[in-house]
């Protein structure tokens, strides 16, 4: 069995104190810990942000790779090594903001991968700017007057591209968001958890505007429903629900399927070097 | 001495390149060296193209500018290209008749005999076989080859047009057609830049290619796309050259051997990958296909402009590799030892081509595969007991597992970092890992392969070159020498780190290159302290010849 100890990291950590990203850490270590994963079957793929911290705060295998960058990154060790559990962590400024491109495609692609980003509706390390879900007119330390830009709607963007697990978790819900990324990280297909995580130094709501506002989704609420699910997912003001807003269970075209139901099943490190009678082969037939 | 080029010119998508493929297949069938190269337009259909085929019986593997024998499918097209046709040259017309002229009509016997224009590009390949002297029977060979997949009627009628054209043509020649290519015994590849990479990146063990689509890098990925299956390769086609680096990145260093392809426009966009793969010193190899710039330049045409951007791509200070190979073969060769070196080295290295090392089909007598050699650097996790990813040591190679390999945790920042991969703001630890990557930078330098001589010891002038230009300079030097000029070549294919090497004193050097500045006279100056007595630039989007160098050297 794996103690959450495994997990822990020597790494100093650079969070504000009290700020929302630890309860998404711990969180996370959790939901691992219940899935019964080693640190050596996980590997964390972030950018640049607050958010992208994470994997040094967490004992596994690591890529901290550029601004915006994570999601191509993750693709491609989920396609070289399918075995490994593999972990984008981001924030709303990395995923949405500069790597919004690659958001758009990789629900595209569908890969066999999770991604968790901290969505605090402002750029944290770079002292208060707008990101992507900063809602119009809020003032940021460089918006002065206001965000002329409406937000993005990212849960909306992802089921409208055939994202088959898209959820909202809260930071300040540990048990919930727990459970939360348990469902995410054994779902087979790209699953998708926007976390809500106020910032503390920077964020244009305090911590109990949200806290009020947050709901968690009845028992009774359908997640295969994808209109409802898409309500729900523009579901922002009054009242924020969090949970598996939308799930579909049926086996999807996943990323790399052709080249595993028809060229190899495995992990692309054994392939080695093809023999050279096969390139000799090819280029004889040059000749 | 056989020696005769051929230009067939018209409009895109009328199937210049059809024909001038077949031809050029026909002549490798007969067993001659076969050289081809294509100059074309940015669209689809229209402007005015021509593919150029030069046969001859000893290795050229170079442009020239002149025709012996000239062929177009429209009037716009033979307006432009007729001029370069020699006096003495051969026009091979639809229309036209005269002195020098083989009249062959065949759309109109396409259409008559045939029952569709589609067929007037086989009468024509035909016309051409036989204007060259060439027997039919290899025309007939390489039909049945390439036509094998489109079935059996399709190849007979094709077979049929091309005797058509032979036969029309071989009346016409009569008396006046100087050319008989007996067939001869040796058989040679006939291979382009791009296949010639694609093929070496396989050998390699490349097992994951991605890239956006850019001319005139793109056929690299869609040769091994097509041939994923047997040679086992992943290959996807990116969002964006952004995305295509960083996951060649993530495949590196989830341990594949990954790879991906641009121009220098999507080369820029991979620029901060360059730097990220320098510094969590993972293994990348990035093929850069060169074409005119600035910004979209000249889409389909070729030039050798980025070099000194190569250089120095990626911010911050690490080690790089930067490969210029010569031709297909070198191609092959050279990007097997880019894989072998960025791996050793856990740093990104680059292969330069320009679009007329991508596109052209150039001769190669012999592959010598057995002297490739690929070699993984990835260590035994079992060896080791407190695994440090980017342990400090004496060469600053640091053992390179990859994640889910063993118990061992890879980890890798974008950030300074620590001996473990986290990330650090220790000020003296910075300086070290500056070091520590900047010691590869000192060992790589020695691996580095000094630059090819060729005539050099009582040459007066020689000429400094680079990548694609090399036979076009060794030609001009054969055909200076010929005439009694004391020239010479050093030509260079590996780049950086810049190769130790002495150049010879009391020379005077010419640069010869594919750009406007003289890029490489720039490192000369920098790095080997050589004094360039003059500069042989072409920036007009089209190869480098030894005719153009010939009139720049002599004419100044």
């Amino acid at each position: 069995m794996v103690k959450i100890e495994a997990y822990r990291s020597d790494a100093e950590n650079q969070w504000c104190p009290g700020c929302p990203n630890f309860g998404i850490l711990a969180a996370l270590k959790n939901a691992l810990v219940n899935l019964g994963k080693k640190p050596e079957e996980v590997c964390l793929v972030s950018g640049i942000g607050q958010a992208a911290k994470m994997p040094h705060y967490l004992k596994c295998n690591f890529f901290n790779g550029l601004h915006g960058r994570t999601l191509p990154v993750a693709v491609a060790i989920n396609v070289v090594n399918p075995e490994l559990i593999t972990i984008v962590v981001t924030g709303d400024g990395d995923c949405y903001g500069e790597g919004g491109n690659h958001f758009l495609h990789n629900i595209r692609r569908n890969p066999n991968i999770t991604l968790i980003v901290h969505n605090n509706q402002i750029y944290g390390l770079t002292k208060g700017q707008a990101s992507p879900t900063t809602e119009a007119e809020d003032k940021t330390r460089l918006q002065f007057e206001g965000v002329e830009l409406e937000p993005l709607q990212p849960l909306a963007i992802a089921l409208l591209h055939g994202c088959s697990f898209v959820a909202r978790g809260y930071a300040g819900d540990f048990k919930h968001l727990s459970n939360l990324l348990v469902e995410a990280i054994s779902f087979k297909g790209f699953s998708y958890v926007d976390v809500i995580q106020p910032c503390i130094s920077w964020g244009t709501h305090s911590v109990s505007w949200y806290r009020e506002k947050i709901y968690k989704l009845p028992q009774e609420y359908n997640p295969r429903d994808k209109e409802e699910a898409l309500k729900k997912s523009a579901e922002w003001g009054d009242r924020i629900p969090i949970g598996i807003i939308y799930r579909d269970d049926k086996p999807h075209r996943l990323f790399g399927d052709y080249f595993r139901k028809n060229i190899f099943d495995g992990k692309l490190t054994e392939l080695g070097c093809p023999p050279q009678r096969l390139i000799a082969e090819m280029i004889e037939r040059y000749r | 001495m056989i020696d005769i080029s051929t230009i067939v010119s018209g409009a895109a998508g009328q199937g210049i390149h059809t024909i001038g493929y077949m031809l050029a297949k026909t002549a490798s069938e007969a067993g001659y060296h076969v050289f081809s190269w294509q100059e074309y337009e940015s669209r689809i259909r229209g402007g005015s193209n021509s593919y150029r085929i030069r046969i001859s019986d000893k290795p050229v593997n170079a442009p020239l500018g002149k025709a012996d024998i000239f062929m177009s499918l429209d009037r716009e097209s033979k307006a432009k290209h007729l001029p370069l046709l020699k006096t003495d040259g051969i026009l091979v017309d639809e229309e036209e008749r005269g002195e020098r002229v083989i009249t062959v009509p065949f759309s109109a016997i396409a259409q008559r005999d045939f029952g569709n224009k589609l067929f007037a590009n086989t009468v024509a390949v035909g016309a051409l076989t036989a204007v060259l002297g060439i027997e039919l029977a290899s025309l007939k060979k390489v039909i049945s080859h390439e036509f094998a997949g489109k079935g059996g009627e399709i190849v007979s009628k094709n077979l049929s047009a091309a005797a058509e054209g032979y036969k029309l043509a071989k009346r016409d020649c009569e008396g006046r057609c100087p050319w008989t290519l007996t067939k001869r015994e040796q058989r040679y590849y006939l291979i382009s830049g791009n296949e010639a990479l694609a093929l070496g990146a396989s050998a390699a063990g490349c097992r994951f290619m991605v890239a956006y689509p850019m001319t005139p890098s793109t056929g690299i990925i869609t040769f091994l796309s097509k041939h994923k299956d047997e040679l086992k390769i992943f290959t996807e086609q990116a969002e964006d050259e952004i995305a295509a680096v960083n996951m060649a990145i993530g495949a590196s260093y989830a341990g594949a051997r990954a790879m991906t392809a641009s121009s220098g426009g999507g080369f820029a966009l991979m620029v901060e990958g360059i730097s990220l793969a320098g510094m969590t010193e993972t293994p990348l190899v990035i093929i850069l296909a060169q074409r005119p710039a600035p910004a979209t330049g000249l889409p389909t045409r070729t030039e050798q402009g980025d070099l000194l951007f190569a250089i120095n791509a990626g911010h911050g200070e690490f080690p790089k590799i930067v490969f210029a190979p010569s031709d297909p073969k070198d191609a092959f060769h050279k990007i097997v030892r880019a894989f072998n070196l960025a791996d050793k080295y856990q740093t990104p290295a680059i292969i330069m081509t320009d679009q007329f090392l991508a596109d052209s089909y150039f001769t190669v007598e012999n592959f010598e595969l057995d002297k490739m050699v690929s070699k993984s650097c990835l260590v035994n996790p079992d060896k080791i007991q407190n695994y440090k990813r980017f342990q400090l040591n004496d060469t600053g190679i640091s053992p390179r597992l990859f994640p889910g390999q063993s118990q061992h945790l890879v980890c890798c920042d974008s950030d300074e970092h620590d001996e473990y991969g986290h990330i650090t703001e220790d000020l003296e630890l910075r300086k070290r890992m500056v070091e520590k990557r900047l010691k590869k930078y000192e060992l790589l330098r020695k691996e580095m392969r000094p630059p090819e001589e060729y005539h050099i010891s009582d040459a007066g002038a020689i000429f400094v070159s680079w990548g694609s230009s090399r036979n076009a300079v060794l030609e001009v030097v054969d055909v200076l020498r010929e005439n009694g000029a004391k020239v010479g070549a050093i030509h260079f294919t590996e780049l950086w780190p810049l190769p130790e090497y002495e150049f010879p004193p009391e020379k005077n050097y010419y640069t010869v290159e594919s750009n406007a500045t003289g890029q490489l006279g720039k490192l000369l100056r920098s790095d080997y302290g050589v004094k360039v007595k003059g500069t042989i630039n072409r920036y007009d989007g089209l190869p480098l010849d030894q005719e153009y160098i010939r009139e720049r050297f002599e004419n100044g």
